[in-house]
Order: structure tokens, then C-alpha cells, then sequence
């Protein structure tokens, strides 16, 4: 008995690496003990203000995680399975930015909605956990883990709205579709364990490197099978199937969620697997990457087109985005991974920033969103329909905006890579792109509906609208500073 | 050398115009007077630039007001500016656009932006003239198209959602070509030296490459240049845009974007691929001129007169483009020289058609008849500017189209000899278009309409004035413009070109 306790070795925690981590599930426990406590349900002011509190403590960590990895280096902790470097840094906290800001948006929705308590709150603090879990893995069962945490949050925040049926149906399909993917990723990860002996991304890594692999059916297989997995997460066509309907059914304020927090989580994990673990097989999955990508980029664009819906359209617009990000990833090389991180970081509050604007056209009930109710936004309301102008510039990569240094950085990193082909079919997808974003765009300016109704702008939600805004011109103007920062992450990378 | 700060002024006052032009937009008028203010110092700069500008110092070639900093050195950018004798008038033409699109093109309608818009539009457009980093010259060369589009979709006529969609997918689906290119030329050269990621000229110009990179590199770099010049037959989006943005906008784009796409041709396209020239002379060349004799038919044809100038336009960047890939020195310099006449030409023809659809509410040919008779100092005002586009010895026209077809003659005879015909269809087109307009009876509303005001006639003095001095005495411009040809043709073409 004794000498059985005593083998049992307790892995060596790195708690500030974990520190995000706990912060979320304390702040999501929090809430959760609170709402079963209180007589009535908890105030949402309470439940935004921890919420809020709880985001802003984890970018403060990863600012001291910064200082920690520039003066130390990367390192691992819980046996090699958590791993603290300037990618994971870099990571937590767009996470924890994105958060604050879908924490800001939601609250004023929650408000507008008469939704009381603080369900959306709990939910979206575990979700971002997993996504943080994702970001910091460096073993596929805790990839698998956070995976799951982020996705479970989200299947019940896309229903959130019981009264919409839409919301219902959007829930369902996410969560059977969901379902299916992460079976389809678990069972990949046992093919590669099988193939390898192990789930520790480092010890594949060595193991490849160390051994020729004489039929590599297995692992190819099992690598497949993860790459199904996050094409699901990333919803790269042809795995793109739910990403319309389950944008258009969420309730606005997850949609954002769902277009930043899984963007951040999932591209970290896909990079570390691919990059770091199954580096050596580049030539393997590259071409599988390459169909991946000229599908997304193509059918994200061209569906876009005929689109009236604006949730549907978004929808379609982060499949074109995720096929730029993936660009990233196909290179390869340390530029590769900075361009995606750049890419993914720039995307997360201009998304949101988006959907922000989205959810206060909706009005309530959520429901207004045919392009008809934009006509002439910014004939009414100057300031929210430039601010929405701006936003689907960047998205389309138009100058002056980081989105214009976004798609610069992962075709760089492509050309680098040998990619000029590829680069090219992406850019003339930006450019099919283009016109949709643009004819949104000129709705907004519309002349003949200027007498429509004017919508209120509450505080909170246009302060992340003004943030979003803010991130796209300055450092589209200024982009070095975001350069040089992901560039040194990818230098911290841990390999 | 003199100091890159006469350039980084150049560079940054419109920004500032326009920021100051955008905040005093509640008071009437002031964010016009603030806009002219800075046209005149920006104009009066640009004219002092070129006077100072020296090509005999030492220095890199022929450039003068260089200097470099990198900004950001994982994305590879850098703040590096110079002129030579080819940007040079271009920054001159660039001031000179604004200025005369200023006073001769107002909008009263929401000015404030209007302004702003046009002084924004400057500044990138001047940067990427004298941007001597090809990453720089891309980046603002896309910064162009933001204002642009603004321009066009705000102010323009009926058509102008989608004259305004047009004109950027086309732009930018040419540019998706040219950043390629360029990505790819980058990372070769640091590939073959090992260093950081840099795309200055200088360094990108002397990167060994092999012949079939270059093709492919050349291909990639032209689609661009081709697609914002315009090159037939990527004009089809230049009628429409030019017909329905406003007047402000039809010069800027006309006039001066265009040019962007020409001169990025020859310091690009032709200066870092000698070794594609070779091949694609011949296939460019045709091009050209096709587009020279397909502009002057359609011209004849066309039932408006703003569409009558961008054909015209097509016509004559297919002569600015034969000058650029002659392959001589003389044929170059031409084409530089009418990149300068052409915009000054295309903007007296928009200015005065400006003033005609102020008064008649319309540009369709068919509407108009006998203005000559109201309206005589206008009519003869168009006569000036209308000889010299079809090049009449003694107007600036002529010069430039002399010295493109001496060139071509002496390199691509025949080449040069279909494109003089072209010389003839362009007084056909013209001298049609000014019989239906200005001869015969005016009559009904036609009758009434006034001649040029005092204002407006003023506003086509520089016009006219650029178009008699550079007809008689070119030689202060050729003296500076031929140095830095031949530098460059003679970089691209060491041995000569044979016929």
C-alpha cells in the first residue's frame, strides 16, 4: 500500500504556466457555486464584471509568461504534456483579449435580450479554457481535452436562444457534426500513438526523426484522421458544411465567439501537431493542405457572393479567412507559423468587432439580418456604419488596414515556401472576395434609404466596436510591432 | 545630394491637409480653402524639387533625395525615397493634378471628404512615385485604390456602385499578380545572399535570375502595370470608371493613376527583367499596338464625350507603352515625356468636359451642338488641348509621339510604322468629335449655355501653357528625363537592341 502510494510521482507544475487556465475554471466555478447560491439569479453586471476581471488577469499573465520565456526560454510542465513557450504566450492572450471583448458584446445583448443569470458567462469561460488548453498543448490527449471543453461550451451557446428555432437547429447540427469530428480526431490519435508510441508531441517528433517509418500506413492514417478533426474546427471546405447554418443560428454575440476563440485555439494546436510533431512528414501533408486550401479559399469566396444573409455571409467570408490561415501553416517554417499567429491575433478582434455591430443591427430578438437592414447605415449613423466599413475592408485585406499585412505575411511565408501557385489562387480569391465585401460595404452607403431607424449604440458593445476598429487601422498603419512580437514567439517555439 | 526631406514633405503635407481639411469640416468652405492652400505649397514644392534636382552628383545612378530606413525587418519593409528623371515629373504631374482638380473639379457636395479623399490619393500617389523599394512602391500603389474607390462610389454619376466595384476588382485582382512577383523576387534574393528580407531596387535589380523565372516574373509584374495603365486588353474596366466618376476623379485617374501603371512598367517590369525582354518585347509591343488602333476605332464610335477620352487614353498609353519597350533610348524617353503631355492633355479634355456637363447636364455627344458659337473661348480652349493630343507639331503632344515613333522606328520598324497610323485615327476621332460638338446651329438650351468664366479659364492657363512651352522648348524636361533612361535602358539592355 505504502510503497504503491510512493511510486506514484506527481509531475513537476509549472503553476504560472497553468495560471490562465485555473483563472478561467475559478471564474467559471465562481459563477457557477454563485448562481446556486443566490436566492435569485446572479446579477449580469456581477457575472460580466468577474468575467471581464478574470480575461484581463489572464493578458496580464501572459504578459509576465512573456518576460518568463524571453529570460528563461520555453519549457514543459505536468510531465511534458503543458508547454510554455512565446507561441503558447502569444495565444493566451488574443484569448483572453477575445474574451473580454465577446464578454463586453454579450453583455449589452444579455441586457437587450432580458436574459438574466450567468449562463452565457459560465459557459464561455470554460469554452475559452479549452481553447487556452489548445493553445498551450504539447500532447494530443490535451489537445483532445480542450478541444472538447471548447466544444461543448460552444453546443450549448449555440443554442442559447431557445426561443429561435434556428438557434435549436443550428445546436444540433454543431453538436452531432461536432460529435463526428471529435471521434473522427480521438480515433487519430490512437492510429498515431499506435504508429508512434506515444501522444506527446515532442516524443513523436524525436521518434520521426529517429526512425524510418517502413509502412506508414498507420500513421498516415492517424495524421489523416487529426487533420479531418481540425479542418472540422477551422471549417476548411469540404469540412465547412455546418459553419453557415451554425453562425446563422447562434445568437450574435457567440458567433463572434465562435469566429475568434476556436480561430486562436484550434490554428496553435493544428500548428504544433503538424509543424512541431509531424514536421518531418511535410511532403506527406502538404499536398493534402493544398486541396484544402484552394477549396476553402475558392468555395469561401464564391458562395459568399450570393449570399443575403450578413450571418451567413460572415460565415462563408471566416471560411475564405481560414484558407489564408491554413496558407500559413502549409509553409512550414517558423515564417509560416509567425504569418498564421499574425493572421489568426489581427482576425480575432475585428471579427468580433464585426459581429458586435452584426448583433446591434439585429435588434431584438436577433433577428434583422438581411443586408436590407444595412442599407444605408452609414448615411444614418455615420460613425457605427464607417466603423462596419472598416472592418469588412480589413477582412477583405484592403490597404491601410492589418488585414492588408494579415494575408501579406502568410503569401510571404507561402512564396517563401514555394508556394507561388498557391499564393496566387488565394490573392484571386481575395480578390472574388473583395466583391462581396465591397458591396456590402456600398449598402452601408447607401442614398435612397436614409430615413431608417436609428440603432443604439450601448457603451460597452461600442467600445469593443471602437477596440476592433482601433487594432485594424493602427497596426495597419504600424504593422511592425505585431510583426516583430509573433516573430519572436515563433522564435520561442518549442519544437 | 539633397536631402529626402524635400520628399518625406511632399509626402506627409497632404495627410496633413487632409486631417486639418477633415476637422474643419463643420465651417462652409474652410476645408476647401485649407485644401487648395495645400495643393499650392504642395505644388510649389514639387516645382522647386524639380529644379534642384541634380543627376550629376554621386549617388546611386541618377537618383537624387535618397535615403532608407527599415521600418519593420521581418515583413521586409523599408522607408526608402529617391527621384530620378523618370519619377521626377511624375511628382511634379502629381501636385499639378491635385491643384488643377482642386479648383477646376470642386464638390460641394460633402467637401470635407471629397478633399480629404483627393489630398490622401496624392499622398500615395506621389509615395509610390518616388518609392525606390519595390515592397514600398506596392504597398502605396495598393493605397491608391482606397481613396479611389471612395472617390468613384461617393461622387460619381449614375452607374457608380459599379463603375466603383470595377474598378478595384480589376486593380486589385492585377496587383494579386504583382505581389506575388514580388514576394518571390524578394525571397530569392535572400535565399541567394543569405541576409534579411529587403525589396530595395537596387539590390532586387542586381539578383541574378535565371531567363524563365524572369519570363514568369515579367508576365506577373505586366498583368498589374497592364491592368492600371490601361494595356488593351485589360482596359475594359477604364470606359465606364472614367465616364462615371466625377470630374476630380476622372482627372486623377486619367491623368495620374494610369501613369502609375506605366511607369511601373519600365522602372519594373522592364528594369528588374532584362532577361525577359528578349521574348516579350514583341508579344507587348503588339499589344500596344492593338490597343493604340482598337482605342482610336472604338473613339470614333463612342456616343459621350468622357468615353471618347478614355478610348483616346487607351490609344495613347498603347504609344506611352510602345516608347517604354522600344528598347531605345529615345523611344523611352518619349514615353516618359507623353506619360508628363498625356496628363496634362487629359486633364484640360476632362476639365473642359466638366464644364460643359456643369452646364448642360450632360456629356453624351448627341446632346450637344454649335457650342462654338455661345461659348467660343471654351471651344478654343478644347482646340488647343485637342491638337495637341492629336499631335500637332509646334503643341507638347507632338514631341512626345515624335520622339516614341524615332525610337520604335530605329528598334521595331514595323511595329512603329502600324502605330503611326494610329496618329492618323486620333484626328479622325478628335476633329469628328469637335465638328458634332462645337460646329453647326446651336440651338434650344445649347444656345443659352456661358462661355468660361474667368475661374474656369484660369484654371486651364497651366494647362495650356504646359502644352505651348513643352511643344517649343522641352529641352529643360528631356535634359533631365534622358540621363536616367539611359541608365536604365542601358542597364536592361547593355548591347543594344537588334531590329
Amino acid at each position: 500500500m505504502i510503497a504503491a502510494a510512493s511510486s506514484v510521482t506527481i509531475p513537476s507544475i509549472h503553476y504560472l504556466a497553468l495560471l490562465p487556465v485555473f483563472t478561467f475554471f475559478g471564474a467559471s466555478l465562481l459563477l457557477l457555486v454563485l448562481s446556486a447560491v443566490v436566492a435569485d439569479k446572479v446579477r449580469i453586471n456581477l457575472a460580466t464584471a468577474i468575467t471581464a476581471l478574470a480575461s484581463i488577469a489572464v493578458m496580464v499573465y501572459a504578459i509576465f509568461q512573456w518576460a518568463y520565456v524571453s529570460n528563461h526560454g520555453a519549457t514543459t510542465t505536468v510531465a511534458h504534456a503543458i508547454v510554455l513557450d512565446g507561441f503558447a504566450v502569444v495565444g493566451t492572450f488574443a484569448i483572453g483579449a477575445a474574451l473580454l471583448m465577446s464578454t463586453l458584446v454579450a453583455h449589452d445583448w444579455a441586457k437587450r435580450e432580458r436574459i438574466a443569470g450567468a449562463d452565457f458567462h459560465i459557459l464561455a469561460l470554460a469554452s475559452s479554457m479549452g481553447a487556452l488548453l489548445m493553445v498551450q498543448a504539447n500532447d494530443l490527449i490535451v489537445i483532445f481535452l480542450g478541444l472538447e471543453i471548447l466544444s461543448i461550451g460552444l453546443y450549448v451557446l449555440v443554442g442559447f436562444d431557445r426561443h429561435r428555432s434556428t438557434s435549436d437547429e443550428g445546436a444540433l447540427k454543431y453538436f452531432l457534426l461536432g460529435g463526428f469530428a471529435s471521434a473522427i480526431f480521438i480515433y487519430g490519435v490512437a492510429l498515431t500513438y499506435g504508429a508512434t508510441g506515444s501522444t506527446n508531441l515532442s516524443s513523436i517528433s524525436y521518434f520521426l526523426s529517429q526512425n524510418v517509418v517502413l509502412h506508414p500506413g498507420l500513421l498516415y492514417a492517424g495524421g489523416g484522421l487529426l487533420l479531418i478533426g481540425f479542418a472540422f474546427k477551422v471549417a476548411a471546405v469540404p469540412f465547412h458544411a455546418w459553419s453557415p447554418d451554425v453562425y446563422e443560428g447562434a445568437p450574435t454575440p457567440v458567433t463572434g465567439v465562435m469566429a475568434s476563440i476556436v480561430k486562436v485555439g484550434a490554428f496553435a494546436a493544428l500548428l504544433r501537431v503538424l509543424i512541431s510533431a509531424l514536421g518531418t512528414q511535410l511532403d506527406t501533408w502538404r499536398p493534402i493542405l493544398f486541396v484544402l486550401i484552394i477549396l476553402t479559399c475558392v468555395v469561401g469566396a464564391s458562395v459568399a457572393l450570393v449570399q443575403r444573409n450578413v450571418k451567413r455571409l460572415l460565415a462563408y467570408s471566416s471560411i475564405n479567412q481560414a484558407g489564408f490561415m491554413l496558407l500559413g501553416v502549409w509553409a512550414g517554417t517558423p515564417r509560416g507559423a509567425a504569418a498564421t499567429l499574425f493572421y489568426v491575433l489581427t482576425y480575432a478582434p475585428v471579427v468580433i468587432a464585426t459581429f458586435a455591430i452584426v448583433t446591434l443591427v439585429g435588434g431584438k430578438g436577433d433577428e434583422h439580418h438581411s443586408i436590407d437592414h444595412y442599407r444605408g447605415l452609414a448615411r444614418r449613423q455615420p460613425w457605427l456604419g464607417g466603423a462596419l466599413a472598416v472592418l469588412l475592408l480589413t477582412q477583405l485585406g484592403a490597404p491601410l488596414t492589418v488585414g492588408f499585412y494579415a494575408k501579406f505575411t502568410v503569401l510571404a511565408a507561402t512564396i517563401d515556401a514555394g508556394g507561388g501557385a498557391l499564393a496566387l489562387v488565394a490573392l484571386l480569391s481575395a480578390a472574388i472576395a473583395a466583391y462581396f465585401y465591397l458591396r456590402f460595404a456600398l449598402t452601408l452607403y447607401a442614398d435612397d434609404d436614409v430615413e431608417g431607424t436609428r440603432i443604439h449604440v450601448p457603451w460597452l458593445t461600442g467600445g469593443t466596436i471602437a477596440l476592433g476598429v482601433i487594432v485594424a487601422v493602427l497596426f495597419g498603419l504600424w504593422p511592425g510591432p505585431i510583426a516583430t512580437w509573433v516573430q519572436h514567439a515563433t522564435l520561442l517555439f518549442l519544437p | 545630394m539633397h536631402s529626402s526631406i524635400y520628399l518625406g514633405v511632399l509626402i506627409v503635407m497632404p495627410l496633413v491637409g487632409a486631417l486639418v481639411a477633415i476637422l474643419t469640416r463643420k465651417q462652409e468652405n474652410i476645408s476647401y480653402y485649407v485644401a487648395v492652400v495645400t495643393a499650392t505649397l504642395e505644388l510649389a514644392l514639387a516645382i522647386v524639387v524639380a529644379v534642384l534636382y541634380n543627376n550629376h552628383l554621386a549617388g546611386d545612378g541618377t537618383y537624387d533625395f535618397m535615403s532608407r530606413h527599415v521600418l519593420s525587418a521581418p515583413l521586409g519593409l523599408a522607408y526608402d525615397v529617391g527621384v530620378d528623371g523618370i519619377s521626377l515629373f511624375m511628382v511634379v504631374l502629381t501636385a499639378l493634378v491635385l491643384f488643377v482638380a482642386l479648383l477646376g473639379a470642386r464638390e460641394r457636395r460633402r467637401e470635407a471628404s471629397f478633399v480629404g479623399w483627393l489630398l490622401l490619393l496624392t499622398s500615395f500617389t506621389l509615395a509610390s512615385f518616388v518609392s525606390h523599394d519595390v515592397l514600398e512602391f506596392f504597398i502605396f500603389f495598393e493605397f491608391t485604390l482606397v481613396p479611389s474607390y471612395f472617390i468613384i462610389a461617393n461622387w460619381g454619376g449614375a452607374q457608380r456602385a459599379r463603375a466603383a466595384l470595377k474598378f478595384f476588382i480589376y486593380t486589385f485582382s492585377g496587383s494579386a499578380f504583382l505581389l506575388v512577383g514580388i514576394l518571390y523576387l524578394g525571397f530569392v534574393h535572400q535565399h541567394q545572399t543569405g541576409g534579411a528580407l529587403t525589396f530595395a531596387y537596387s539590390a532586387l535589380a542586381n539578383t541574378p535570375i535565371s531567363h524563365g523565372v524572369s519570363v514568369w516574373l515579367f508576365i506577373a509584374f505586366a498583368i498589374a502595370f497592364a491592368v492600371k495603365s490601361p494595356i488593351w486588353p485589360f482596359h475594359t474596366w477604364s470606359p465606364v470608371t472614367y465616364a462615371e466618376a466625377p470630374t476630380g476623379g476622372s482627372i486623377e485617374l486619367s491623368a495620374l493613376l494610369a501613369k502609375l501603371g506605366s511607369y511601373g512598367l519600365l522602372r519594373f517590369a522592364v528594369g528588374l527583367f532584362p532577361l525577359a525582354l528578349p521574348d516579350m518585347r514583341p508579344i507587348v509591343l503588339t499589344l500596344a499596338v492593338i490597343g493604340i488602333l482598337y482605342g482610336s476605332l472604338v473613339a470614333c464610335a463612342t456616343p459621350d464625350l468622357k468615353r471618347l477620352v478614355a478610348y483616346s487614353s487607351v490609344a495613347q498609353m498603347g504609344f506611352i507603352t510602345l516608347g517604354i519597350m522600344s528598347g531605345s533610348v529615345i523611344g523611352a524617353t518619349g514615353a516618359v515625356l507623353l506619360m508628363f503631355n498625356h496628363g496634362v492633355i487629359t486633364m484640360g479634355f476632362f476639365l473642359i468636359i466638366g464644364f460643359i456637363e456643369q452646364r448642360r447636364g450632360s456629356y453624351q455627344i448627341k446632346d450637344l451642338t454649335g457650342l462654338q458659337g455661345p461659348a467660343p473661348v471654351m471651344a478654343a480652349l478644347f482646340t488647343v488641348v485637342m491638337m495637341a493630343s492629336l499631335g500637332l507639331p509646334g503643341l507638347s503632344g507632338f514631341v512626345s509621339e515624335f520622339l516614341i515613333l524615332v525610337g520604335t522606328f530605329g528598334t521595331h520598324a514595323w511595329w512603329g510604322a502600324i502605330a503611326a497610323i494610329g496618329v492618323i485615327a486620333a484626328a479622325a476621332y478628335l476633329l469628328w468629335a469637335y465638328q458634332r460638338v462645337f460646329h453647326g446651329k446651336a440651338t434650344g438650351v445649347n444656345a443659352a449655355i456661358p462661355d468660361a468664366s474667368t475661374k474656369e479659364r484660369w484654371v486651364l492657363v497651366p494647362v495650356v501653357a504646359l502644352i505651348l512651352v513643352l511643344g517649343v522648348f522641352p529641352k529643360p524636361v528631356l535634359d533631365r528625363i534622358t540621363p536616367s533612361v539611359d541608365v536604365l535602358i542601358h542597364h536592361v539592355a547593355p548591347t543594344g537592341v537588334s531590329k
